[in-house]
């Protein structure tokens, strides 16, 4: 069988250096309107590992086949990999089989995947659904659906002027009633961590589900969904250095189990006939249709690459840029960060005094600085703050110290126009 | 007062001098927008928001002797700078000139590389808006 031999640069084990970790991603080395390109919008995506990219060319070049049917070896090597992902997933979340790991479109779609499921089956009039004011529309919207559909109620845990859930507000909002609390663990606009594991034992002990929007904790924090104890995890590959499109819902396998399916079509089913379907067991009960077979292939190499390098290792670097970046930037005047919680991951929300944040991205960008502006699909917590948007720089494994030194000596003489 | 074609082709002229120099044609830009005539606050209303621009836009008009005067804001400073280079080219012309401009110096000066597209289609959204009531006013004096 074919052979990748980029496999050695990333198997086992990645010594921690930045340049040897930036040499792994060919678009950061390139000249973005006459400047070296900086990249700090990694809450948004981070960029591909050349194995992820190989993968995908390798998969179309010599093993694309379709998976779970065909006698042929092409649809044996290529189901054999599919499959391989999803153990790789099962080991990265910690889970306990990895047939709890269901391959979907992304977050968004994982979310929606459990509103119209689970949600339509287990929630109903008068029931409640928690959320908080620091979510991503993707973990809003869809309940919010679900609300207008069923007569289910949605009540949101308030935040305080640092960014942080007020705990105290949730035991209060807790009831019987509470049938589902979704909560996102790490906030992509402030970068607050939220205290996941107390949350759900206090949605258990009254008798609620607990998802965990992970879209960006996945990428920063070691997730044990055992540990945590949560019932539904979503997340999407596109921001753990893999593939966009492709996301995971894991869930716990008797609630999985008990859930009707989502979409129909092939691939779920066990039996078609006129007189009554019955479906396939999880995950491909979920998984209907031909899924985002090379995406899944190719996010192998994604999760590879992050477990090369080591989770505590990408942790303590971030950490460390974090800790860089918000100390420099503080010391220009007009500058005023947005989210101050006491644990966060590498995200650096902040406003420049008298200007909007879209004059300040565009500026950025002239300097070859990618940063993310506006209300960060967040405008529930925008609005808890009275703001319309904010700057956000965010952190990733390959970002530098002198990365961040460029961001702050364009911040300075672009907070100096009007401060 | 010279014609729209002269006034387009003096804009051209101080963007060419900027040169490639992406930086200081924001710079620019924002300063164009920081000399825009103060907006009447009468005129910050919901029907003078121009959508279709990421940034808030407001757009107010007034005839004078058949002329088609502009007044405009925005809550960033770049869109600000766009509007007051449309406004130095279609304020104080008649609507015949407003409606039959063909508005070249946008292309020519290298807009759509520096705003994006998604600004570019605000940008567009301005014009529309300045012509319909250029249009309008038309339509009105014909009516008379
Ligand atoms: C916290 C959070 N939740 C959900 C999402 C949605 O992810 P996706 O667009 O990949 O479905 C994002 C992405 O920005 C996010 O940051």
């Amino acid at each position: 069988m074919f052979k990748n031999d980029l496999d050695q640069t990333t198997s086992k084990h990645i010594p921690f250096s930045v340049e040897t970790i930036r040499a792994h991603f060919p678009i950061l080395h390139q000249v973005v309107n006459g400047n070296p390109l900086v990249y700090l919008d990694n809450a948004a995506t981070t960029q591909k590992p050349l194995t992820v990219i190989e993968a995908l060319k390798t998969y179309y070049s010599l093993d694309n086949a379709n998976i779970h049917r065909g006698a042929h070896t092409l649809a044996a090597r290529a189901t054999e990999q599919y499959e391989k992902t999803r153990t790789t997933v099962k080991e990265f979340i910690n889970a306990p089989s990895s047939d709890q790991v269901i391959f979907t479109k992304g977050t968004t779609d994982s979310i929606n995947l459990v509103a119209s499921t689970f949600g339509k089956t287990y929630i109903g009039k008068g029931d409640e659904i928690i959320i908080s004011t620091m979510e991503h529309h993707s973990n809003i919207v869809p309940w919010q659906m679900l609300c207008q559909s069923t007569g289910a109620i949605l009540k949101i845990i308030p935040i305080s002027d640092t960014g942080e859930l007020e705990m105290e507000a949730f035991s209060n909002i807790l009831s019987p009633k509470t049938k589902l609390v979704s909560i996102v663990h790490v906030s992509n606009a402030l970068g607050t961590v939220n205290p996941m594991a107390e949350i759900i034992q206090k949605a258990h002990a009254v008798g609620a589900k607990v998802l965990v929007d992970g879209a960006q904790s996945t990428s920063h924090l070691e997730v044990d969904v055992q540990e945590l104890d949560c019932d539904f995890l979503a997340f999407s590959a596109h921001k753990l250095y893999g593939p966009t499109g492709l996301g995971v819902l894991y869930g716990k396998r008797d609630i999985l189990e008990s859930m009707p399916p989502y979409q129909g079509g092939g691939e779920m089913i066990k039996e078609v006939d006129f007189e009554g379907t019955t479906y396939n067991d999880i995950p491909f009960k979920f998984e209907a249709g031909t899924p985002n077979i090379a995406d899944v292939i190719a996010f192998q190499k994604a999760l590879d690459f992050i477990l090369a390098v080591g989770r505590h290792n990408i942790h303590a670097h971030e950490q460390e840029l974090l800790q860089y970046a918000t100390e420099k930037l503080s010391t220009i005047k007009g500058f005023v960060p947005v989210g101050t919680a006491s644990e966060k991951v590498s995200v650096l929300s902040f406003l420049i005094e008298n200007m909007h944040p879209f004059d300040v991205g565009v500026m950025l960008d002239a300097g070859g600085i990618a940063v993310r502006t506006g209300h960060h699909c967040a405008q529930p917590l925008m609005k808890r703050f009275n703001i319309e948007g904010t700057v956000r720089a965010s952190f990733a494994v390959y970002n530098t110290k002198n990365e961040i030194d460029t961001l702050y000596q364009w911040i300075s003489r672009i907070a100096k126009r009007k401060n | 007062m010279p014609d729209i074609t002269t006034v387009q082709n003096e804009i051209i002229e101080e963007f060419d001098i900027l040169g490639d120099d992406r930086e200081s044609t924001i710079f620019y830009i924002m300063e164009l927008g920081d000399k825009l005539s103060p907006f009447p606050e009468e005129e910050r209303i919901d029907d003078n928001i121009i959508k279709g621009c990421q940034s808030k836009v407001w757009l107010a008009t007034r005839e004078e002797n058949g002329k088609v005067y502009f007044l405009a804001d925005s809550n960033t400073d770049i869109t600000k700078g766009l509007i007051s280079l449309l406004i130095r080219v279609l304020s104080g012309r008649t609507a015949e000139e407003i409606i039959s401009s063909d508005l070249y110096f946008i292309e020519k000066i290298g807009m759509g590389s520096i705003i994006g597209s998604q600004r570019s289609n605000g940008l567009t959204a301005m014009i529309k808006q300045m012509k319909r009531f250029a249009i309008a006013y038309q339509a009105k004096s014909k009516a008379l």
